[in-house]
């Protein structure tokens, strides 16, 4: 049974990715199964200079996952390049992904530059799309021109590939798919979180002090599942799926709409082992339905 | 810190909302001030609660139905089950203390009756302050007097001195080389206020209780730090409220 798939010139032993903010920098995850496991890991969204972030709450519980308005807490680029990939280096042998956040194009291209020589990161995943930052982060994700300069400008700089993480926030987003593949995008991740609030019921007031944030968790996932097969359809490039993934059943169907490899985030947060389970239960899971490889299911809804 | 199944022992009535909840399983060894997330069967989150006590392989668990979640704990019944990450985060600091205070506001006091039990261990008694809002929300006094000094004070007056906790300490004349305290955030400002030298359990609303999300940190002097990770206790004098 292969579980490999291919992404951007780099050979996953299979598709399982930690979604960026899900996973910290990797190693706390260390602590609790051997990490070695995963097809690779996407890093906390990193900023040029320090960030805090939002003041709390910042976390808003919902029936089908949570909503969160972190704001890109981060050590900055500089700090995670020199101190956070050496810790995780200890205990991750293959290659990441550096998700890179930003308010000015300027930003995004100096911060996806500083990983140019990181040898441990094989690929720069672009969020245009963070809803929990004011200035940027999602303006350069709902505005199909200034997502294609952005994009110009980081291929520029960037000696690594470029995988530009789009909204679910538009009201179309193959617009947005087709904006970065023309501008030089090597591959697109989808989705990243739906704006949502709620208001506490004692107090009546908004329970994220930021009064919204991005929903996630199995509540998206028909949603993502959607997105996915959509931008699949509209674009050539690579594209990762990721919204609400929880069991190998959902990579699978996630790959069927048209997803090379997949991203699982909320899901480590209420189980910590969540990426290694999915990945065990794989082969399991190809079995029942008959696959083989798992290359060859990319798209597979798409047939006819 | 470990995830595990635990089994419903207990789930005692208190007063009308707080409930004494014991649990058993395989927990590794626990230090006061750390916390266990325990899952709710239809609740998304796990929910975050001090670990009040530990002995022989159970853990009690002190709460306040205060919502969907706590409500739904109320009804657990013995040999239940529950998905739990048990003994998360750093603990209170006890070293170099001759002289404890510990102050508990309303549920607040729940992780001081495991300090107080590592006190005596020590062979100090120490001197424990427990503010309610009333008589009714009173919880665990005769456990607690058989740990130490209790001093009482609610803010109608109903039990002990009418006031709120740094009131009662100025009266009660409380004196102490390090206080220990858990309660609502406005007290514990006010008490980082009145000394530094001590030590604050915080709550935040968290997302995972093992520092991948980001969700629980807060301000310190020493940059931002996890209330699921290098707190929940922080010092007094590094906490930016
Ligand atoms: C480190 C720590 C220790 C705690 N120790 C205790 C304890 O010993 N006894 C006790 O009764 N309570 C304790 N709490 C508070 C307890 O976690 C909340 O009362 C509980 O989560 C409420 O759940 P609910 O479903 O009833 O409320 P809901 O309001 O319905 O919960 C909705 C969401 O908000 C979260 N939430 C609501 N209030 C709080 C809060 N005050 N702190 C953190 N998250 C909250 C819930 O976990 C859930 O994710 C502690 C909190 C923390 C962070
Ligand atoms: C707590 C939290 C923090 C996140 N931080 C980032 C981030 O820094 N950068 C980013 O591109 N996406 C971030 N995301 C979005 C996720 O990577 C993912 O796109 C989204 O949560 C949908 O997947 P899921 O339903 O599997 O969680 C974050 C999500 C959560 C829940
Ligand atoms: S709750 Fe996720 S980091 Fe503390």
């Amino acid at each position: 049974m292969d579980l490999r798939v291919n992404l951007l010139g780099y050979t996953l032993d299979n598709p399982v990715i930690p979604a960026s903010g899900t996973f910290g920098f990797g190693y706390e995850f260390a602590e609790f199964y051997d990490i070695n496991c995963l097809g690779s890991i996407s890093l906390k969204g990193t900023t040029l200079e320090p960030r805090y972030g939002n003041p709390l709450p910042r976390i808003a519980e919902c029936p089908s996952g949570l909503l969160n308005s972190i704001g890109l807490q981060n050590p900055g680029a500089q700090k995670v390049v020199a101190e956070e990939l050496a810790k995780l280096g200890r205990v991750y042998g293959k290659k990441v992904i550096a998700n890179v956040g930003g308010s000015a194009i300027d930003d995004y291209v100096q911060t996806a530059s500083e990983f140019n020589n990181a040898d441990s990161v094989f690929a720069i995943e672009l969020n245009i799309s963070c809803p929990n930052v004011k200035h940027g982060g999602m303006a350069f994700g709902t505005d199909p021109k200034v997502a294609a300069e952005l994009v110009r400008e980081v291929k520029k700089a960037s000696t690594k590939p470029v995988m530009v993480k789009l909204s679910p926030n538009v009201t179309d987003i193959t617009e947005l798919a087709k904006a970065v593949e023309g501008a030089g995008a090597d591959a697109v991740s989808l989705i990243n979180t739906l704006v949502g609030m709620r208001i506490d019921l004692r107090t009546a007031k908004p329970i994220l002090s930021a009064v919204s944030g991005g929903y996630s968790g199995p509540g998206v996932f028909p949603v993502a599942l959607r997105m996915v097969y959509q931008v699949k359809k509209a674009v050539g490039i690579p594209v990762v799926g990721m919204g609400g993934i929880m069991t190998a059943y959902d990579v699978i169907e996630m790959m069927y709409a048209g997803a090379a490899a997949v991203m699982v985030g909320t899901a480590n947060l209420v189980n910590p082992y969540a990426c290694r389970d999915i990945i065990a239960s794989l082969p399991r899971v190809m079995e029942e339905l008959n696959i083989s490889s798992l290359k060859e299911i990319i798209g597979r809804a798409h047939n006819g | 810190m470990k995830l595990t199944t635990l089994e419903v022992i207990s789930n005692r009535q208190l007063n009308p909302r707080t409930y004494e909840l014991i649990l058993s399983g395989d927990i590794p060894p626990v230090k006061s001030g750390q916390f266990a997330d325990l899952a709710v069967k239809g609740w998304f989150l796990k929910r975050p609660f001090s670990i009040a006590d530990c002995e022989g392989g159970r853990i009690t668990v002190l709460y306040k139905a205060i919502g969907g979640g706590t409500r739904e704990m109320a009804g657990w019944k013995k040999g239940d089950t529950t998905d739990a990450l048990v003994c998360i985060g750093e603990g209170f600091d006890t070293s170099a203390c001759l002289k404890p205070l510990l102050v508990g506001g309303g549920i607040g006091a729940a992780p001081l009756y495991l300090l107080a039990k590592e006190f005596n261990a020590m062979g100090i008694t120490p001197d424990i302050l427990l503010a309610f809002r009333d008589k009714e929300e009173a919880y665990y006094i005769d456990e607690f007097k058989a740990l130490g000094n209790v001093y009482l004070s609610t803010d109608n007056g109903s039990l002990g001195y009418k006031g709120n906790a740094l009131e009662a300490l100025k009266y009660y004349n409380l004196e102490f080389d390090r206080y220990y305290a858990c309660g609502p955030l406005p007290m514990l400002k006010a008490f980082a206020e009145y000394s530094r030298q001590g030590q604050l359990s915080l709550e935040a609303r968290m997302g995972c209780g093992f520092g991948a999300c980001m969700g629980c940190s807060i301000k310190t002097k020493g940059g931002p730090k996890r209330v699921c990770k290098e707190g929940p206790v922080f010092r007094a004098d590094e906490v930016i409220f």
